[in-house]
């Protein structure tokens, strides 16, 4: 198959399409803009729809009432713009509509700089917004896995009636890479016999809403809420490991920090130190169980978790381990990039603590 | 001091435009570089007012170093997606002894040349296509005339040559810039805007077989984080 050279955020947009997304809406906002450009363009060309919306709580709401009608909706933003959207996504999870949000986030918080981050991990994989919920989150760290992950993530939106999440940091979003457009696999999906898109022959109306104004009731939606996560962390959970098997430091990172630790390792290896990578592609759910079994292994020392923030997905990491061996952080904030040296250098300091 | 060829030293001010992501910015360092190591009195200018990551400022240590006169708004004005223009740019211009290139945003970006179209048109001028086959919006001869024409209607100016940038990053072999070379030569032929160069990768360039137009051995400046 013939390879392209795609930006990451063109490409988002490209899979979307492929993946039969019928409605984007959204606002501009650095470092994501290409995927509204793109759809606007692209869209109208397949017989989609396109709204610029007034703002973000707009967007959501359309995607809200685009999803309720049974229509593959969509929307993106960044860091700032994804908070705003977080009552609309919450309203989601309650009502349970599929609906594919894409982060492309920033440094924060508040409006911070357009420059990469990955400070959203907590808002991504808590729920971000009021109520017991959580969205599958999506976390890819090169343009091909942004690309499949984001046709997979209508797939899993309708299987499960939930929102999900596209996690990406700016530089996934801006950067370009090649790709091959494959097929990606299809789940088996239920008819969406749920949607608020006319009788057609039933004999009640299809009601969408979060609204459940009995106590007991509103109860039992939230049990039926957790037994769907419980199902979605059995079955959707994902990551991809390198040199574990005799590795003395484990470098945990997703997204953009994964590559640069990748290249840390190599150099680490070349020096004698036996590192390998843990990389979660799902951050929610965690993949806890292979992380433990890992953690758990003699030969492994201690964990190194490097991200693009202050220190979020290492309580994941915490919880996940039960701190069996020591867990170091090296993190960087607002828009900065860690370093191949960086890595390396916290990797040998924390053995050497350690030993 | 190396040399330069022929094709980078036909006049003082070239501007390098170009479909989003067709590797502007990496062009215009190698030229500047190749200059500036040359001996010229060379000048960039950054004025990307679209994308706000992989711009030439993030290489200004490089430029610096070789003495290159280096213009672009400022940080906080970029990262504030404001597109606001150096003032400092009319100097490159203006200065006939500046040997000067400007780096412009991808598609309507081009639109920041408009305001200096008179200007530009008062000298001898360079306005150069980048082109990559690789990319999904110029991968044939119509959508690359396309857009080249969408460029000049945007900017009000012609364009005057094409250089063939066609790579897929570290994946990039012999084939990719013979598949440039070829559409590159089919939108001149269509155009009669000559291909002014071949972008290669140093060490691709050396592969080569004889082309219609020289071989450029261009270095990766604009780095991903993970890149050595």
């Amino acid at each position: 198959m013939e390879k392209e050279l795609w930006k990451g955020n063109e490409a988002i947009a490209e899979a979307a399409v492929r993946a039969g997304v019928n409605c984007f809406f959204g606002y501009p906002i650095t470092p994501q803009n290409e995927i509204p450009e793109y759809m606007s363009a692209r869209l109208p060309e397949v017989g989609g729809v396109f709204v610029q919306s007034e703002s973000e709580l707009a967007a959501i709401n359309m995607v809200y009432g685009a999803s309720s009608a049974g229509m593959r909706a969509m929307t993106s933003s960044s860091s700032p713009g994804v908070s705003l959207k977080q009552e609309g996504i919450s309203y989601m999870a309650g009502a349970e509509l599929p609906g594919v949000i894409v982060n492309v986030m920033r440094g924060g918080p508040g409006l911070g700089t357009i420059q990469p981050s990955q400070c959203d991990y907590f808002q991504a994989t808590r729920g971000g917004g009021n109520g017991d919920y959580r969205t599958i989150v999506l976390a890819p760290c090169n343009i091909q896995e942004a690309v499949d992950m984001t046709q997979e993530a209508f797939d899993l939106a309708d299987l499960y009636r939930t929102p999900v999440v596209v996690l990406a940091d700016g530089m996934i979003g801006q950067m370009m890479e090649p790709i091959v457009w494959h097929d990606v696999p299809k789940r088996e999906l239920p008819p969406k016999d749920w949607a608020a898109n006319g009788r057609r022959g039933r004999d009640h109306n299809n009601f969408i809403t979060s609204l459940r104004m009995d106590a007991p009731d509103c109860e039992e939606h939230n049990r039926a809420l957790q037994r769907k996560y419980d199902l979605i962390t059995e079955k959707e959970v994902r990551w991809e490991e390198l040199d574990t098997e005799d590795c003395e430091i484990l470098i945990t990172a997703y997204g953009t920090p994964a590559r640069i630790a990748t290249s840390a390792i190599e150099e680490l290896r070349a020096k004698g130190v036996k590192a390998g990578l843990f990389r979660p592609k799902t951050v929610w759910p965690f993949p806890s169980k292979r992380l433990a079994e890992i953690a758990a292994q003699p030969s492994l020392k201690a964990i190194l978790v490097v991200e693009m923030s202050m220190g979020q997905m290492v309580e994941d990491v915490q919880l996940a381990t039960k701190c069996v061996k020591p867990i170091g952080f090296h993190g960087r904030p607002g828009g900065m990039f860690p370093s191949v040296e960086g890595i390396m250098e916290q990797a040998e300091k924390l053995l050497k603590e350690v030993q | 001091m190396s040399t330069v060829p022929g094709w980078m030293t036909a006049c003082r001010l070239t501007a390098l435009v170009g479909h989003s992501g067709s590797g502007k910015t990496e062009v215009a360092v190698n030229m500047t570089v190749a200059l500036a190591r040359a001996g010229v009195r060379m000048a960039l200018a950054d004025l990307d007012i679209v994308n706000p990551y992989f711009r030439s400022r993030e290489r200004r240590d490089i430029l610096a170093e070789l003495g290159v006169r280096f213009v672009a708004s400022s940080q906080a004005l970029v990262d504030a997606d404001v597109p606001a223009l150096p003032a400092e740019l009319n100097t490159l211009l203006q200065d006939a002894s500046l040997r000067s290139i400007l780096d412009i945003g991808g598609d309507a970006g081009a639109r920041v040349l408009a305001r200096y179209r008179h200007q530009i048109q008062a000298q001898p001028h360079e306005m150069l296509l980048v082109l990559n086959a690789h990319r999904p919006r110029t991968r044939t001869a119509e959508q690359a005339i396309a857009s080249l024409r969408q460029i000049e209607a945007t900017m009000g100016l012609r364009m005057t040559g094409i250089v063939n940038n066609t790579h897929l990053c570290g994946e990039t072999e012999v084939k990719d810039v013979l598949l440039g070379a070829a559409l590159a030569r089919q939108v001149s032929d269509q155009t009669d805007i000559p291909v002014v160069c071949h972008c290669a990768a140093r060490p691709l360039a050396g592969r080569l077989p004889e082309l219609d137009a020289p071989v450029f051995p261009i270095d990766i400046y604009m780095k991903k984080p993970w890149e050595r």
